[in-house]
C-alpha cells in the first residue's frame, strides 16, 4: 500500500514538473500549423506571381528570402506552401491511426488466430518499403496529391496497428476489464469506453511523431515528382525545384524549403517524444 | 509479465510438438520470409494490373490494325485471368526472365542489369558509412558523459534530415561553393564510380545512420548501467576490458537488428538520392519507367527491392538465433 501511495506522489510530480522542451516543442508546432493555416495570407507576394526581372535573387529588402529563377517569392511560396505540406501528412497520420488503433484494440482484445493473422498480414506491409509502396500507388492512381495520402497511410497503419496492439494488450490483462466482463458490459463498450480511453495517450504521442515523418516522406514523394505537382507551393516540390538553381549558385528555394521540413520534422519529433515521457511517467 | 500470461497449457503441448532445434527455427524463418516475398510480389502485381495504359498501344503505337493488336493482346496473355498471368510471371521471374521493356523496347534484365550495380555501390559506400559512423558515434555517446548530450542532439536533427534535403545541401556546398566533387551522374569505371557516389552516400546514411547512433548509445547505456558492469568497475577491472568484454559483447544484438532494419531500407532509400543526384541507378529506372507506364520494368525492380529487404532482414533474424547463445538456447 505504501508502495503504491509513493507512487502517485512521484507521478503527480513528474506531472507538475515543467518540461522545457515539451513548451518550446509544442510552441513550434502551434506556430507551424498557424502557418499552414494562415500562411497565404501572411504571404508577402501571390506564391505562384511570376517576376522574371527578379529572377534568381539573393535574400534582399523586397524579397527577404530571395526569389527563384522564375522570380516567385521565396518566403510567400514556403508560407504558403505549409498548407499543402501539411494537408497530406494529417491525412496520412489520421488514416492510419484510426484503421491502426482498429486492427489493434481488435487483435489485442480478441487475440487467437486473428491475432495472428493480422500479425502476419503486418509482416508482409513492412517487407515492401514506403517509398515503393508511394511509386506503386502513382502508377496506380496517376501522379498527384492522392496517391502519396493512400500510398503512405497503407505504410502507416502496421506501425500504428503494432504499437497500440502492445499497450491494448497490457490494458486488456488489468484487474478491471474482467470485473467490467464479470458485470456483463459489452466488448466494445469496454473497448471504446475503458482501454481506449487509457491507451489515448499513447496513441497521441504516437501521432504527433507520426506527423512528422509523415511530413518528410510526402514531401519525398513529390521531390522525386510523382506527389504534388509543380507548380503548386509545397516544401518537396520547392526542394526539386530548386536543384537546377542550386547549380547555378542560388540554392535558396531549395534550402528554404528543406530548412521548414527539417524544423516541422524535428519540433514534432520531440514533441512527440515529450509527450511519450510524460504520459508514461504520470501511469 | 507477460511471459506467466501466455504461456497456457495447450500453448506448452503445441511447443512440444513443434519441431525444435536451431534448424528448424532457421528453417522456419526461411520459410516465412519466402511467403512474405511470394504474398507482397503478389499484392504489387495486381495492383500494377489495375493501373491505367494500355500495353499494346504503347507497344505498337496509335496505328496498329486490329488484327495486329489482338494477336499482340494474345501474345502478352493479356486476356488471362490475373491468377494465370501472376502465374506466367512468377515462373518467368524464376528463371530471371522479366519480359521487354516497353518504352527500351529491351529485355528488362539486361536494362537493370548495370543500374543494379551502381545502386549497389551506392548502398554498400552508404552501408560502410553507416555501420563506422553510426556505431562509432553511438558507442562514444553512450560511453562518454560528455559528449551524450552532443550526439543525441545531433542524432535528433539526423534522423529529422530527409535524404532529398540531406542531397541539396551537399550538393549545394561540396559540389557548387567548394567545387570537391562532381554534382551529377555516377561516373565511369570503379574509381571515378565512388568519387561521383560520395555526395550521395552521405546523403543516404545520415537519416539511417542517425537511427543507428541513436539505438546503439541506449544499448551501450544500458548495458554500462547494469549491475554485473557496476560491480566489476567496483572491483577496479580496468574500463576498457570492461567495455570490450562486458558492454559492447552484450549490446551488440540490439545494435545488430537497428544496422539491419537500416541496411535493409537503403535499396529503397537510394531511389530518392538518384533522383537527387541524377544517378542512373534501379531506383531512377523505377521512377522513369512508372511514368512511363513501363509496368514490366516497374513489375520487376519492384520485385529486386522487396527481394533485398526480406533477404537482409531474414540474415539478420538467422544471424541473431547463431550468435543469442539466450536464443540458441531457447530455439
Amino acid at each position: 500500500m505504501a508502495a503504491v501511495t509513493v507512487d502517485v506522489a512521484t507521478a503527480a510530480q513528474v506531472r507538475r514538473r515543467a518540461d522545457p522542451l515539451l513548451v518550446v516543442s509544442a510552441t513550434c508546432c502551434l506556430l507551424l500549423i498557424a502557418v499552414a493555416l494562415v500562411g497565404g495570407w501572411l504571404a508577402p507576394y501571390q506564391p505562384d506571381e511570376i517576376d522574371v526581372l527578379a529572377a534568381s535573387q539573393g535574400p534582399g529588402p523586397h524579397h527577404w528570402l530571395g526569389t527563384d529563377s522564375l522570380g516567385r517569392d521565396v518566403l510567400s511560396r514556403a508560407l504558403a506552401g505549409a498548407a499543402l505540406s501539411f494537408a497530406g501528412p494529417l491525412l496520412i497520420v489520421l488514416g492510419s491511426v484510426v484503421l491502426g488503433t482498429v486492427l489493434g484494440v481488435v487483435a489485442a482484445w480478441y487475440g487467437g488466430w486473428l491475432d495472428q493473422m493480422l500479425n502476419r498480414l503486418l509482416n508482409v506491409m513492412f517487407a515492401v518499403p514506403g517509398i515503393l509502396v508511394a511509386v506503386i500507388a502513382s502508377a496506380v492512381f496517376g501522379a498527384g496529391f492522392w496517391a502519396p495520402v493512400i500510398a503512405l497511410t497503407l505504410v502507416y497503419i502496421p506501425y500504428a496497428a503494432r504499437i497500440i496492439r502492445s499497450a491494448a494488450v497490457r490494458e486488456r490483462q488489468q484487474a478491471y476489464v474482467e470485473g467490467l466482463q464479470l458485470a456483463g458490459v459489452s466488448s466494445l463498450s469496454i473497448n471504446t469506453k475503458h482501454v481506449l480511453r487509457n491507451v489515448w495517450p499513447l496513441i497521441v504521442a504516437q501521432a504527433t511523431i507520426g506527423l512528422g515523418t509523415a511530413l518528410a516522406d510526402f514531401a519525398a514523394v513529390s521531390f522525386i515528382g510523382l506527389g504534388v505537382q509543380p507548380p503548386a507551393a509545397e516544401w518537396g516540390v520547392m526542394v526539386a525545384e530548386g536543384r537546377a538553381e542550386i547549380l547555378d549558385g542560388a540554392p535558396q528555394q531549395s534550402l528554404v524549403a528543406g530548412l521548414c521540413i527539417v524544423v516541422t520534422v524535428v519540433s514534432f519529433n520531440v514533441l512527440g517524444e515529450r509527450l511519450a515521457a510524460r504520459f508514461g511517467a504520470a501511469r | 509479465m507477460t511471459a506467466t500470461t501466455d504461456v497456457t497449457p495447450v500453448r506448452a503441448m503445441r511447443a512440444a510438438v513443434r519441431p525444435s532445434g536451431i534448424g528448424a527455427r532457421i528453417a522456419t524463418t526461411v520459410v516465412g520470409a519466402a511467403a512474405t516475398v511470394l504474398t507482397a510480389s503478389f499484392v504489387i502485381f495486381a495492383a500494377l494490373s489495375l493501373a491505367p495504359g494500355d500495353p499494346v498501344s504503347l507497344l505498337l503505337g496509335p496505328h496498329a490494325t486490329d488484327e495486329a493488336r489482338t494477336a499482340k493482346r494474345a501474345e502478352l496473355g493479356l486476356d488471362d485471368p490475373l491468377l494465370v498471368r501472376y502465374w506466367h510471371w512468377l515462373t518467368d521471374a524464376l528463371q530471371g526472365r522479366f519480359g521487354t521493356s516497353f518504352t527500351y523496347r529491351e529485355g528488362v534484365t539486361t536494362l537493370i542489369g548495370p543500374r543494379l550495380e551502381t545502386t549497389l555501390l551506392l548502398v554498400a559506400m552508404a552501408a560502410v558509412l553507416i555501420v563506422v559512423v553510426g556505431i562509432g558515434l553511438g558507442v562514444l555517446g553512450g560511453v562518454s558523459d560528455r559528449w551524450s548530450a552532443v550526439v543525441s542532439a545531433a542524432t535528433g536533427l539526423g534522423i529529422a534530415v530527409p535524404t532529398f534535403v540531406a542531397a541539396s545541401v551537399l550538393i549545394s556546398v561540396f559540389a557548387v561553393q567548394l567545387g570537391w566533387f562532381p554534382t551529377f551522374g555516377a561516373g565511369d569505371g570503379l574509381l571515378d564510380s565512388v568519387w561521383h557516389l560520395v555526395l550521395p552516400a552521405l546523403a543516404l546514411s545520415v537519416g539511417y545512420g542517425a537511427y543507428v547512433t541513436q539505438l546503439t548509445a541506449a544499448a551501450v547505456r544500458e548495458e554500462a548501467g547494469k549491475e554485473h558492469v557496476v560491480t566489476s568497475r567496483g572491483r577496479g577491472i580496468p574500463h576498457r576490458l570492461i567495455l570490450r568484454r562486458h558492454v559492447l559483447r552484450n549490446a551488440a544484438l540490439p545494435v545488430m537488428t537497428a544496422s539491419g532494419l537500416a541496411l535493409a531500407g537503403l535499396v529503397a532509400g537510394a531511389l530518392v538520392v538518384e533522383e537527387a543526384f541524377g544517378i542512373d541507378g534501379i531506383g531512377a529506372l523505377l521512377v522513369k519507367s512508372v511514368s512511363g507506364k513501363d509496368y514490366p520494368v516497374v513489375t520487376a525492380v519492384s520485385l529486386i527491392i522487396v527481394v533485398v529487404f526480406v533477404v537482409v532482414t531474414t540474415v539478420i533474424d538467422v544471424a541473431q538465433v547463431l550468435l543469442d547463445p539466450r536464443q540458441r538456447r531457447a530455439a
